[in-house]
């Protein structure tokens, strides 16, 4: 019996000691996976200790994080990053807001509302006020025809019906 | 919150549908947005996102001024709730009528007068100014 139990512990010890002096490829990818959930977009494959890195990172620092992120995973011999830094989309000049003078956007309103006969409609400033009733049915058309006379806001103060 | 966050819905949606020269600004308590959607079905996709965060649009704090991208010549179906449209001599509700084109029918856009009034010729041959809100582009 105690020579089984000693042969028992032995066999603990190697399989130990195989195992933690050179974790398996797998393993390691696996490890490094866990450490770079939060940088997604990233895929790592291990050979023989080298961790490649590839995907998109979004700067050069976060480049940086992922390599010393795979370096310090225990087994990891070196680093080979090949991801590409995604370049900063380009600033998109933004227009100014226009408004329509009143006139123009009066006569918009006239012709916007002219087949919802019990909209009432006001204008001044450049913000539409909407009062009256209207079906649900029509409210969206409406507002859709409302919103390319590009006036400074619209008040819906209409009872749907 | 601010508006962009309240409505990121409504512009992610824009983002994904394709929308160009799309501009988003929030000025004065108000979010502006302006592009060009590719099909009358992108546009109408964005009003029902902007209807689901602001039910009924009673907020008053976007103004989303989508058009549909069309060039001369696009054809364009009559989309009336089930009535003729009418086609004017110039671009506005006083103008004379000088034609109808009937619901669903195919007409052919010549020019954008602005984003209210479209030149239209249908294929009897009838030419003058349509609301551009019943007209969608094929």
């Amino acid at each position: 019996m105690k020579i089984i139990k000693n042969f028992f512990v032995i066999f603990l010890m190697t399989s130990t000691l195989l195992f933690s002096c050179k974790p398996k490829d797998s393993d390691i990818q696996a490890n490094i996976e866990e450490k770079m959930k939060s940088m997604p977009g990233i895929s790592v494959t291990v050979n023989d200790g080298v961790a490649t890195l590839t995907g998109e990172c979004k700067d050069e620092a976060a480049k940086d994080e992922a390599t010393a992120s795979a370096k310090d995973v225990k087994g990891v011999n070196s680093v080979v990053n090949n991801c590409s830094v995604t370049p900063a989309p380009a600033v998109v000049q933004q227009a100014p807001v226009v408004v329509n003078a009143d006139a123009a956007l009066m006569s918009g309103v006239t012709d916007a509302t002219k087949d919802f006969p019990t909209v009432k409609t006001d204008v001044k400033d450049g913000v539409i006020t909407l009062t009256g009733d209207i079906k649900r049915a029509d409210l969206k058309n409406l507002m859709m025809s409302l919103n390319t006379l590009k006036p400074k806001k619209i008040e819906n103060k209409l009872t749907i019906k | 919150m601010s508006l962009q966050d309240k409505y990121k819905q409504l512009i992610d949606a824009a983002n994904a549908g394709g929308v160009s020269n799309l501009q988003v600004r929030e000025q004065g308590n108000a979010l502006y947005i302006d592009g060009s959607a590719p099909d009358g079905a992108t546009k109408d996709k964005l009003w029902d996102v902007y209807g689901q965060i602001d039910p009924d649009f009673r907020a008053g704090d976007v103004v989303m001024n989508i058009n549909v991208a069309a060039s001369e010549g696009t054809k364009a179906k009559v989309t009336t709730d089930k009535t003729n449209l009418n086609i004017r001599k110039g671009p506005g509700t006083d103008q004379p009528i000088v034609g109808k084109a009937a619901h669903n029918e195919i007409v052919t856009m010549l020019s954008k007068t602005n984003d209210q009034w479209w030149l239209i010729k249908t294929d009897a041959g009838e030419e003058g100014y349509a609301f551009a809100q019943y007209l969608s582009p094929q």
